[in-house]
Parts: C-alpha cells; structure tokens; sequence
C-alpha cells in the first residue's frame, strides 16, 4: 500500500509545496518509509534546476550503508568539476542536507541524455531531477517530516505530485522513494501506486534501448517507459495509453511535465483514485481525505473508471 | 442434523418465504425460527425513537470517537441522528445493528456503513470504497457517487447510488438489491452468489464474472462479459418488479425498464454435488 496525491492549477500559481504536504499528510497511514514532492515552481525558465544526491539518508529504518560526510564532499567536488568541464556554470548552491544538493545551472543544452550520463557516471550520484520548473525532493519519513527538512512549505508553483510509501518491492532508501524523473526528458516525473509484474522483461528491454535505471524499484518502470516512448516521438498522453497494455500488474500512477498532469489506472481498477475536477483546478489521490485537506468545503468527486486515462494542462 | 428434502411439511419460515432452499444431504444449517424471535437477542442493539432527533458534528472527531457518539446517542434512544461535516473520514457509521435514521451531510472515505444490520441511511454526498459492505438489512442511499466494491458481500437490504460507481460492485454479494443511477465500472457483480443488482447506465468490461446466481439488469452499454455470465429473457414480472423498486428507491423512476438487459449465471462453472460443504470438509 502506498498513497499518492497530485493538483494542479489551471491559469494560476498557487502554495504547491504547502497542499500537497497536507495531502500526503494526509495519507501517511498508506506508508511513511519515504515520502516524495515534485513540484513545478514558477521560475523565469532560463536556468535549469538540479536537485541530486551525493548519498544516502542513513537513518533510522533505512536500509543504506552508512557513509562518512566527507565521501560525501568528495562526490560533491568531482560533481563540481565535471559540470564545469561540461561548461554548466553553478548560479546558485544549496546543500539542504550533507547528501541532499539543488544547483541551479546556466547551461545551454537540449538533451539531457550526456549531461546525464556523465553526472551520474560518479558513483554515489544520482540526478533526482532536472528541469526549467520540476524540482524532485524525496527523503525517509512521513509527509511533513521531509517538507519541514526542505522547507517545501513556501514552494509557489502551479502544479505538483507527490507520494507517500510504504516499501516493499525494494529498500528503504531515497533511491527506491518516488517520484521518479523521467530521465533524460527535461521537467518530466512519476508517482505510481501498485505492482508491476512484468518489471524485469520490461527493464531488460528497455536498458538494451539504452534507457537507465537507478533502482530496483518496480514503480521506476513507468517513467522509464513513458520516456522511451516520448523519446520516439509519443506525445505524454499516448506513451500513456501504451502503458496499459504494455505494463502487467496493478497501477495507478500520475504523470506530470513543464506544463501538465496525467493520470492512468489499470484495466482492472485495482488501485484507488479519487478525483475532484474544476475549471481551475484538478485534485486526486488514493483517498478523499488527501482532497479534503486542500478542499474542506463538499465538493463532487468521483472514481475514474478503469483503463481510463486522463491528461490536463496549466 | 437436518435432512430437508425429508421435510414434508413446510417449517413457518419457509412458508413465510424467508428461505426456499432445499438441502440435499445432512446439513448443519439452522435456519430462523419466527416463533422463537423474542428469544433471539442482538448484543449491541438499541430501541430507539425515530421522532427523537439530533445532530452530530464529526469534523474533529476520529472514526472511533465519532462512531462511539453514535452509538451513545441510539442508548439515549436518539433514532434521527443527522452528521455534519464527514469531510471523507474512513469506516463511519460502521456495526449499527438497529432501526436507525442516519443522515450523513456530506461525504464518507472507505469502508463507510459497513456491517450494519437495520437502520435507513441517507448520504448527501459520496462515498470511497466498500460502502455498505457485508450489509444484511437496512436502506443505504448515497446521492452522488461510490467508490470500488460497492456493496461488497451483502446480505440484504437496498443499496442505492443515484451517481456512478467504480469496479467490482457487488463482489460477492449474497442478497439484497444494489441500484446504481448512473455507470458502473469493470467486473460488476463478479462472483456474486445471489440478489439482483440494476444499473441504468452503462457497465465496464466482465460483468458477473464467475458470477454463482442471482440477476444483473443493465439499461446501458456493456463492456464485455465475465466468464459464465449469459443473457436471459426480461420477463413480465421482472419489469413489474424493477418498476416498482425503481420508484421505491427514488431513481429512474420513468425509465424504460422494457429496453433493460437481464444477465444471469450460465452456470457452466458450476461443479456442485450432493455433499454439504462441512461435510466436505470431512472428507478432506
């Protein structure tokens, strides 16, 4: 069991980072080994965004090996090094945490695929998200635990997803934690809800495609898949519907990107969704009461039906 | 032990139409003696008055809490008892074994109304998933829209959405009637064992897969069919019948029940034979 949540305004920017805390929080009894946030702030879109991570969180309940912090800056200073080989030039630093980074890079790139590789070729690195708007923010704990180690409670954006987890394909770490970027692509992330039982046959095909995965985590499938299919040319929504058929298991997942969100459940209906829609704004998660915290007042809501998919824009 | 194929005379019960199997082979089943119903005794249960009325507002209440409420006021005899601001909390409402009016002014998350035996309940809002389930008598109307597992395993009772609802509405459910205003989701009815279930929308794909007994009525779209489920003839006395439990339930009450579709067991799956199954059980 594991919840997910997701909202997004349309025509306006509202405090992200604040509501999807009260509604993760708000499911924090489907799991709380880790929690997840995308958020798609408002920027002035020339710089990119990069949040990454130089280790683990090796706290109580994790299932990472404990490091010391200067292994930690050492990763950080090849990191360093090699943006600037790259020609990415740092404009702004934070270290929130000895293993948690978000740079903010001048760099004048269309595909992401090198920039990448190489990043991630250090070992102990691993991009959690790169975009012009998307910042991933995972970490152990429940919903207001990881907002309050980030401050995530002051985020403005217009749209954003995020997932609460209880593990139990793979460990408990930040790596396995969802949401998961769609890499290569720019601004693209997944939270998924479920089991995927075709994960290894998928993942051996994809990977001889060149496609990468991080972790051994069944929900990582899904952006990668979706990647793959954007990369050949697939708008979001139709790599989507190909999901259904191509993915085997039980699923409900969100999809988001620069400027949309996307939902689809499998054909059997097995996970749950609710979802409330407006003119100006779309809210959905595993339980109503995820809605609730940022929708007290009674409003109509519903279940999507199965197979279904459905995609929104700012 | 009892032997009912051996039964000449009817018992009162099945006179009074409350059961009509007949078991062949020894059984363990005891079935309900009307003459003996002021011996038989509900723990938990309360008599209340239905012209005593009150409101309850849940908003910082747990589900514990705010179903130990309930049950403090049907002990003061409260039989009205209207609940503001639900706000979507889990499994209110939940063991109510009584005569009750029970008015919910707003919406319920999973599991709401569950196990409840007797009391009237009107939900002006939605409900998450396994609503009513296990449900043996009563009325549950919910006005907007249901989540998964609608009416999971009743036993009886009416279970009404006037909205749409999602997958697996009446999964294994064993009597009562489930009335659905708007569409229902994938495998509707799936392995249900009795009771009738009406959809006037249209239905997703296997509907009554593997289903054992009972009726499906459909006035919409079907996806598909599950294993085993057929198409039978809509006769007059079932159109009689859905006329008037429509108009009962307050639902499609013009509806043309003419052009409905009946679905029933093909009952190709069925593998039965004349042994009980404790005596099964022995056997093994």
């Amino acid at each position: 069991m594991c919840g997910i949540a997701g909202l997004i305004h349309r025509g306006k920017s509202s405090n992200v980072g604040s509501e999807l805390q009260g509604m993760l929080q708000a499911l924090k009894h489907r799991g709380e080994d880790s929690t997840g946030y995308a958020l798609y702030g408002d920027t002035d879109g020339k710089n990119f965004i990069m949040r990454f991570k130089v280790g683990e969180n090796v706290g109580e309940g994790s299932s990472s090996v404990m490091e010391d912090v200067s292994v930690y800056d050492e990763r950080k200073k090849i990191v360093d090094q090699t943006l600037a080989e790259m020609g990415a030039k740092v404009v702004k630093e934070e270290r929130t945490l000895p293993y948690s980074l978000r740079y903010e890079l001048d760099y004048n790139v269309k595909d992401l695929l090198e920039f990448s590789q190489r990043i991630e070729s250090i070992p102990g690195v691993e991009i959690l998200s790169m975009g012009k708007s998307l910042e991933v923010i995972k970490d152990l704990g429940n919903a207001k635990m990881v907002c309050d180690r980030y401050s995530l409670d002051k985020v403005v954006g217009t749209h954003a997803i995020g997932h609460a987890r209880m593990a139990t394909e793979s460990g408990v770490d930040i790596k396995s934690a969802h949401p998961f970027w769609g890499y290569p692509f720019s601004d693209v992330s997944v939270v998924h809800n479920g089991q995927l039982t075709n994960y290894w046959n998928n993942r051996r095909v994809l990977e001889n495609k060149g496609m990468r995965f991080m972790s051994e985590c069944d929900s990582e499938l899904i952006a990668v898949y979706i990647a793959e299919k954007m990369r050949d040319g697939a708008t979001l929504e139709e790599g989507m519907k190909a999901s259904l058929t191509g993915l085997d298991g039980v699923f409900t997942y969100f999809v988001a990107t620069k400027d949309s969100l996307g939902m689809a459940k499998d054909t059997m209906a097995a996970k749950p969704l609710v979802l409330y829609e407006s003119d100006d704004l779309v809210a959905m998660g595993s339980e109503e009461i995820a809605i609730r915290s940022v929708l007290p007042q009674e409003i109509d809501t519903y279940d999507p039906f199965d197979g279904e998919v459905k995609v929104w824009q700012i | 032990m009892a032997n009912l194929k051996t039964v000449s005379k009817k018992s009162k019960a099945q006179s009074m139409g409350m059961h009509t199997e007949v078991l062949t082979g020894r059984t363990q089943q005891k079935f309900f003696n009307p003459d003996e119903a002021e011996n038989f005794y509900y723990f938990g249960t309360y008599d209340v008055d239905f012209n005593k009325r009150t409101d309850l507002d849940v908003k910082d209440m747990t589900a514990p809490e705010a179903n130990k409420e309930i049950d403090n006021l049907m002990s003061q005899g409260y039989g009205t008892i209207v609940i503001k601001n639900p706000q979507g909390k889990h499994s209110l409402g939940v063991g109510i074994l009584n005569k009750l009016n029970l008015i919910f002014e707003g919406s319920l998350g999973y599991f709401g109304m569950g196990s409840c035996d007797g009391p009237i309940v009107r939900i002006n809002g939605r409900v998450g998933w396994s609503c009513a389930e296990n449900l043996m008598a009563g009325k549950v109307v919910i006005e907007k829209n249901a989540g998964s597992c609608f009416g999971a395993a009743i036993r009886g009772g009416d279970l009404i959405c006037k909205g749409s609802v999602g997958a697996r509405t009446g999964i294994d459910m064993k009597g009562g009637t489930i009335i659905i205003g708007g569409d229902a989701g994938a495998f509707t009815g799936f392995m249900m064992q009795r009771g009738r279930i009406i959809i006037l929308g249209d239905v997703g794909i296997n509907l009554g897969d593997s289903m054992y007994d009972g009726t499906i009525f459909v006035g919409g779209e079907i996806g598909s069919y599950g294993s085993d489920a057929v198409d039978a003839e809509l006769t007059k006395s079932d159109q009689d019948w859905l006329k008037r439990k429509l108009k009962v339930a307050e639902i499609g009450e013009n509806f043309d029940v003419s052009k409905m579709k009946k679905i029933v067991a093909g009952k190709k799956l069925w593998n039965y034979d004349n042994l009980e199954p404790t005596e099964k059980k022995g056997a093994i």
